[in-house]
């Protein structure tokens, strides 16, 4: 059974293990962030949990590091714009 | 409970890669009631990384020219007497009367664990310069890479220029073509010749030259350019990510030949110059650093791996950059050392083979580390609109209006006056090369210490801080 997670609305499917940020990679997609001051996109960098660039909202939550966040199936993961503070009024 | 302030352990180790895996297993054997913390979700590190479901045991072999997939093995097999805490972020190490204790983050909740030693292994990332372009999706660090094809067997994109300095630039282009993708180039900023200065220390490291060769054996089947003395100067794309890398000689200074910039084609950018230490927790103890031949900014040990914290040690590239096998080397002594420390084994001195070998890895490094320096010409590269810090968007522009304008003269008062380092990654990625920039913009000597220190060295909510450990 393929296991799949919500991108924006869209099916990604992943290998059991993989994080986020690898599947959206396989899935051709480079980038899901925007910054805060300039809107310049930003995808995965460093790759191993150093730089911050890969931040995205999984399930509500965000600045949540792609690149090591495992998928899971059924997961809502959401591109972040700007300053990635979700629902919070501050 | 085991960690708890009545019963710690006799050993924590932070960190599960060749270093702390060699720690570990090493105290423990002595019989120290040992803990391994590490944030992945296994043990290996970045450089013993493997798909999800691998056996343990299993290491590709074509990632494994000098045994050190046997040596993993070994290590791992070892870790029954190891209570291994994977998915733990250690967020700061703290002296106690009795010892140490290290917080680390479990699913964004806080857990203490105490222990009489403390070896700190944490590792490396890549060191990065700055260049035009290199915030552009599809510019990414070569360990990033590495880890997404040896993890996840996935790439970031199909025509990659490999760019930086060093020999870890081969296994990252070999890597690309092992998953289907293609090398554009592999661009090296160092001619080579630095290696010819040490032929002693090179014949005692033959696996490390077996692999070299491996690698430009299968670079050299593939076609692949191999430039030396070249570095990517710019990314060019746009929305879409990278679509192109400038490519450029440099000079002897280091600094790109007017008229030799050329244009590949590529959609990926892997980029790499060494590796900076990750000093956030040993920092945050107090202990004492020096500067590696490599700009990196180290912790200083003594001969048992020992640091100016008594009790707390630090093995593999926290003490200087060589790699893994360095590392287990380093590993295996500091957990000796620990041992002998808490009275679990004799004084005796540490075993002449392992002395031995961490002296012709050390040098072995030491001539890495020449041949492959940071190119002092780098900013040459740099235009006003290059971004210098990627989490706070600062520009090379806005750094040098402070120098100029401002009078600021060192690291860190440019980064008061920018925010340069002060954003999410927290000045581990811009740190290093602000720096060397500051340092060659002011004629001022090179302070990365300035840029290193971060008490914080994960994130955590401040309901985490609020609650505690569990």
């Amino acid at each position: 059974m393929t296991e799949s997670f919500s991108f924006d609305g869209t099916v990604v499917t992943f290998r059991s293990g993989q994080t986020i940020g690898a599947a959206l990679l396989a899935s051709g997609t480079r980038s899901w962030r925007t910054t805060r001051r300039k809107g310049r996109l930003r995808g995965l960098f460093c790759g191993i949990g150093v730089c911050f660039d890969c931040l995205l909202t999984v399930d509500g939550v965000p600045d949540q590091r792609a690149c090591l966040v495992e998928a899971r199936d059924g997961m809502q993961v959401r591109t972040q714009q700007g300053v990635g503070r979700a629902g919070l009024a501050i | 409970m085991p960690g708890s302030p009545s019963d710690p352990y006799d050993v924590a180790v932070v960190g599960a890669g060749p270093a702390g895996l060699a720690a570990a297993t090493t105290a423990a054997d002595h019989g120290c009631a040992t803990v391994l913390l590490d944030g992945a979700a296994r043990p290996g590190g970045q450089y013993w990384r493997r798909p999800p479901g691998t056996a343990d045991a299993a290491i590709d072999p074509t990632t494994d020219r000098f045994g050190l997939g046997q040596v993993l093995a070994d290590l791992l097999s070892d870790l029954d007497r190891v209570d291994v805490r994977t998915r733990h972020e250690v967020w700061s190490v703290q002296a106690e009367p009795a010892g140490f204790v290290a917080r680390a983050l479990v699913d964004g909740d806080e857990v203490a664990v105490r222990a009489r030693a403390l070896v700190l292994a944490p590792g490396a990332h890549d060191r990065q310069l700055p260049f035009p372009g290199w915030d552009l999706p599809g510019v990414v660090a070569a360990g990033g890479l590495q880890a997404l094809a040896k993890e996840h067997r996935v790439l970031p994109g199909r025509r990659v220029v490999v760019a930086g300095t060093g020999p870890f630039l081969l296994p990252v282009a070999t890597s690309v073509i092992s998953h289907g993708g293609t090398v554009v180039a592999v661009a090296e900023a160092g001619d080579g010749s630095g290696w010819i200065r040490d032929p002693a220390v090179l014949m005692r490291s033959t696996g490390r030259i077996r692999d070299a060769v491996a690698h430009a054996a299968v670079l050299a089947r593939h076609r692949v350019p191999f430039l030396r003395r070249t570095a990517v100067v710019e990314a060019v794309g746009g929305d879409a990510g990278v679509t192109a890398a400038v490519l450029a000689r440099l000079d002897e200074a280091g600094c790109p030949h007017a008229g030799s910039r050329r244009t590949v084609d590529c959609d990926v950018v892997a980029a790499g110059w060494g590796f900076t230490p990750r000093l956030d927790l040993p920092l945050g103890l107090g202990c004492a650093t020096r500067l590696d031949r490599d700009g990196s900014l180290v912790v200083a040990v003594n001969a048992r791996q020992e640091t100016s914290v008594p009790g707390c040690f630090v093995a593999g590239e926290a003490a200087g950059v060589g790699g893994a096998e360095l590392a287990v080397v380093e590993g295996r002594l500091a957990g000796l050392a620990a041992t002998i420390r808490l009275g679990n084994a004799p004084s005796d001195p540490p075993p002449f083979r392992l002395l031995r070998r961490r002296r012709t890895l050390r040098r072995f490094a030491a001539l890495m580390h020449a041949a492959h320096p940071v190119p002092p010409g780098w900013p040459a590269w740099l235009d006003g609109r290059t971004t210098m810090c990627r989490c706070e968007e600062v520009s090379v522009a806005d750094v040098d209006e402070v120098v100029t304008d401002l009078g600021a003269t060192d690291p860190r008062t440019v980064k008061l006056l920018t925010r340069c380092g002060m954003g999410w990654c927290q000045g581990r990625i811009c740190g290093e090369p602000l720096a060397r920039l500051v340092a060659a913009r002011t004629s001022t000597s090179y302070d990365p210490m300035a840029m290193a220190t971060r008490p914080v060295a994960a994130p955590l909510t401040l309901g985490a801080l609020a609650t505690g450990p569990s």
